[in-house]
């Protein structure tokens, strides 16, 4: 599966999320982390989703991540060139997000639930960053 | 004199107001949000009711971090949040909540972050979501089921049941869109649509509408029918954003919606003649049955497959062949409800025999928000 990235809709960061793409620019997943309660949540915002403290820590999360669902959509996209996986991926750090599978074939047998991933970044348009993940291999 | 019922305790603007580029729309309803609560002394967990106009309540409650019992999106323009006061006293005074956080926030010099729809690029939705290929409800509300599968131990051909059942209900029903009865085989190797989805597990899409009138129930008696009593209602919202559903096995919203109206008609599950689960997919009766406690985790799916809420069945289930086969317009919920207010009337196509109590259970965006309607044909509960 290839992705055109010049297809790809273009996020438009707002001033809360703009530490993430500056993040994304530079080759980091950055989260934020509650001072008060240690909740680490995303997407970003500048308030504690789960105490409500606006004293916030931005961190940089590892990269690794596991794989928690996906559909593969056989409608065509203009950013795909056939079927593609869209994911839902679970970071170490607990939080959940949205992303496509690079390097790995797009099929039943090849997505497994659960398989170690770990993040890598594409640049789409000027200014814009996307992560996305592909399989990590895990030394035994 | 009556004494009045409801008073406001917490009040505030956003920090700034004039130009303020730095914040985009929904963080100026969040900084008021946080700055009214301090108002009050209140913390988020307080507060179980949401209003809102210019964005939807269920993004605002979700960048809250709140799971309200009840919430109010009225948008009739800028005297929409007179309206929301006024609807959070006849709320409050009738119990669906007991503390009510109305907001108001407006990019509308700055336009940042403005919603428009929700899919705007500069949206939490645009920004996290959108950029990797979904296309709507094929590719995002179908995101969560691999994950149910595999915690729950269902399988596909369980999955399928829901859409072989269903037909068999539709085949019953004159004005159902498919009526050609369906294997489970016949399902699974149907066209794929987004794996694992085939296209006899995605909703048709139709036209239609539907429309109900109520009453007073002393007045009920009154009219030309024979009146269906709403004995219990529930409501929730979660996430404007499949990726963050607290658990994709099992919906938040389902939860505190079905509860709701379960306390509220004082029923238990025993006592259910008929239900309706919204089914703009084949796994949503799965998750429905499960987060409204008819089955047990991981139940769902061999119950609808050993033929439970088919014809004949214990717990007739979606009886007018459901967003499968029936008809979906895009907001299936007013069908289910035409359904339910049949099946009490006795009048239904597939009429399920002295059907006292029906429950109907609705789904808002792709498991973002959730009505539970309990009606019953004697007014007592
Ligand atoms: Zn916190």
């Amino acid at each position: 599966m290839q992705i055109d990235f010049t297809q790809v809709p273009v996020p438009i960061p707002t001033p809360e999320t703009e530490h993430f793409w500056a993040g994304t620019r530079v080759g980091e997943l950055r989260l934020q982390k509650c001072k008060d309660c240690q909740s680490t949540y995303f997407p970003p915002r500048p308030f504690c989703p789960a105490c409500a403290s606006r004293s916030i820590d931005i961190i940089c999360a590892s990269g690794r991540a596991s794989l928690a669902s996906y559909v593969i959509n056989q409608r065509s996209h203009p950013a795909f060139d056939g079927p593609y996986a869209i994911a839902l991926v679970t970071l170490e750090e607990g939080v959940r997000m949205m992303s496509n599978l690079l390097n790995v074939e797009q099929t039943p047998d090849a997505l497994i639930l659960d398989m170690p991933l770990q993040v890598t970044f594409q640049p789409i348009g000027e200014e814009i960053v996307l992560p996305y993940f592909e399989p990590r291999v895990v030394r035994s | 004199m009556s004494r009045a019922a409801v008073a406001i305790v917490g009040a505030a603007e956003t920090t700034e107001l004039g130009r303020i580029p730095h914040m985009s729309q929904i963080q100026l309803h969040a900084d008021a949000a946080l700055n009214a609560l301090a108002d009050a002394g209140l913390s988020l967990t307080d507060i179980d009711g949401v209003a809102t106009a210019g964005e939807s309540p269920t993004g605002v409650a979700h960048y809250l971090g709140i799971t309200p019992s009840w919430v109010d999106g009225t948008a009739v323009g800028g005297c929409s949040f007179m309206l929301h006061v006024r609807h959070a006293v006849a709320a409050i005074e009738a119990g669906l909540c007991r503390c009510v956080l109305i907001t108001h926030g407006e990019s509308g010099r700055s336009n940042v972050g403005r919603a428009g729809r929700g899919s705007a690029a500069s949206s939490l939705q645009g920004q996290f979501e959108s950029p990797f290929g979904g296309m709507g409800p094929t590719t995002t509300f179908t995101l969560p089921v691999l994950r149910f599968l595999k915690e729950t131990g269902t399988t596909l051909a369980e999955m399928a049941s829901v859409a072989v059942s269903q037909r068999q209900w539709a085949g019953k029903n004159p004005r159902a869109s498919l009526k050609t009865p369906i294997t489970v085989d016949e399902v699974l190797n149907d066209r794929m649509i987004a794996y694992p989805f085939t296209r006899a597990q995605c909703c048709l899409v139709t036209d239609g509408g539907g429309a109900l009138v109520l009453v007073a129930a002393d007045r009920a008696e009154d009219f030309p029918q024979k009146p269906v009593y709403i004995l219990g209602t529930g409501e929730s919202t979660e996430t404007p954003m499949i990726s963050q559903m607290a658990d994709l096995t099992s919906s938040g919203a389902f939860k505190v919606s079905g509860a709701r109206a379960f306390a509220e008609a004082g029923i238990d599950h025993e006592a259910v003649d008929h239900l309706m689960i919204y089914d703009a997919f084949a796994h949503l009766p799965l998750y429905g049955l499960e987060d409204l406690g008819f089955c047990g985790r991981g139940e769902a799916g061999a119950f609808i497959a050993e033929g439970n809420t088919s014809p004949g069945g214990r717990l007739p289930m979606n009886t007018n062949g459901g967003g499968l086969s029936y008809m979906h317009s895009g907001m299936y919920g007013m069908y289910a409800l035409q359904e339910s207010v049949r099946q009490v009337r006795g009048r239904a196509a597939a009429q399920v025999n002295d059907v006292e109590i029906s429950v109907c259970h609705g789904v808002g965006g792709m498991f973002a928000a959730s009505g539970t309607v309990i009606m019953g044909s004697s007014a007592a509960r």
